[in-house]
């Protein structure tokens, strides 16, 4: 951000800071409020699946693979639950479910957090599988491309999968090497 | 047959959720309404908790990206990028990829409707949109959420992540798309 402003005041281009600021604080409330419709949606539905059990039966199915992954959070924690939860939302591309779904699972592992304003090793973990974004039906860019006048717009499934699979192995070994460097 | 399948996928899937959880939940005695908006109530706390997070977040990027700031950036790397055999155009993408959404997005179709989305650019441009998110947004609305100010190591590994998947994008496509076409 200073960077920003120095760079513009160098340039003569001072008031475009200005005008792209206050636009930029309406767009972040105007995303805000968008997301409380989905938000409200996706964690009524988890609730739903929370209480009918529905949510401790995948978690028990698919614990010894993320034990395996966050191995800080302990057995049938809830938190492990809404994780998988996130995983699987982001996999099937299901765009807006993922951040309500991720946030929980945020909320979740912080009950367990020692110190509440830094996170821990399984949220840097959960936020490194996220931002890498492991999609399996990449639906957007399916229709992008579609709408461009692609003769094959699917061509990329292969490749955003192998691309997928690659840069989640990698980011997982750099968040291991990671909490070995940044132990306290 | 692979475009149907997945185009019947992506429209199918979050009805059948819809359907099926609280099905469930209705045969499993669950009191399917209160349980809805009990949940549901969340969901507005918690948006109005990354609010201030997210005005931040996107104030500073916004900035960066109009004071120029951010071409200056491109100038500066885009040689860097061209040795390791990576096409200039390219290089705006890289940058705006983990900060922005909806710039990245405009700046694909923008490569798209230019080189054609089955060109090699093209392709290369929707395999980077599709296999990584926006790391920026991703932390400010995670951690906001949880009201974590020190994401210790987070961004950092985040950051890392899109390289890597940006070069394996870049390498990955021009090995599976540059032999055929």
């Amino acid at each position: 951000m200073a960077s920003g402003i120095i760079y513009a005041g160098l340039n003569g281009r001072i008031e475009v800071v200005t005008a792209s600021a206050i636009s930029a604080a309406k767009d972040a409330v105007e995303l805000s409020i968008n997301l409380i419709g989905v938000m409200c949606l996706w964690l009524g539905i988890m609730k739903i699946a929370e209480i009918s059990g529905l949510i401790k039966l995948l978690s028990f199915l698919l614990q010894p693979f993320i034990s395996l992954l966050f191995p800080s959070v302990p057995k049938n924690h809830p938190a492990l639950g809404a994780i998988i939860m996130t995983i699987s939302a982001n996999m099937l591309g299901l765009g807006n479910a993922v951040t309500p779904l991720g946030i929980k699972a945020m909320q979740q592992l912080q009950t367990i957090n020692p110190k509440k304003d830094t996170a821990t090793p399984a949220m840097c973990t959960l936020l490194a599988l996220c931002t890498t974004g492991f999609t399996l039906v990449p639906a957007t860019i399916i229709a992008l491309r579609s709408a461009a006048g692609s003769i094959d717009p699917t061509a990329i499934v292969g490749s955003t999968f192998i691309v997928s699979l690659v840069s989640t192995m990698f980011v997982l070994v750099i968040d291991r090497l990671c909490q070995v460097i940044f132990k306290r | 047959m692979l475009l149907e399948l997945c185009e019947q996928l992506s429209v199918w899937v979050i009805p059948a959720i819809l359907l099926i959880i609280p099905v469930i939940g209705y045969l499993r005695k669950v009191k399917v309404y209160e349980a809805f908006v009990d949940g549901a109530g969340e969901g507005f706390h918690t948006a109005i908790r990354i609010l201030p997070c997210l005005v931040a977040m996107l104030v500073a990027i916004s900035i960066f990206r109009a004071s120029g700031a951010m071409e200056a950036c491109i100038v500066f790397i885009a040689p860097l990028l061209n040795s390791l055999g990576i096409p200039s155009d390219l290089v705006p993408l890289a940058i705006m990829r983990p900060l922005s959404g909806s710039g990245s997005l405009g700046l694909t179709t923008e490569l798209l409707n230019t080189y054609g989305p089955d060109s090699l650019v093209g392709q290369i441009a929707s395999t980077v949109l599709a296999s990584t998110d926006t790391t920026f947004y991703v932390l400010t609305v995670y951690f906001g959420a949880v009201a974590v100010n020190n994401p210790r190591y987070a961004p950092l590994v985040g950051l890392t992540g899109d390289i890597a998947s940006f070069l394996a994008s870049v390498y990955i496509c021009q090995y599976l798309f540059s032999n055929n076409g």
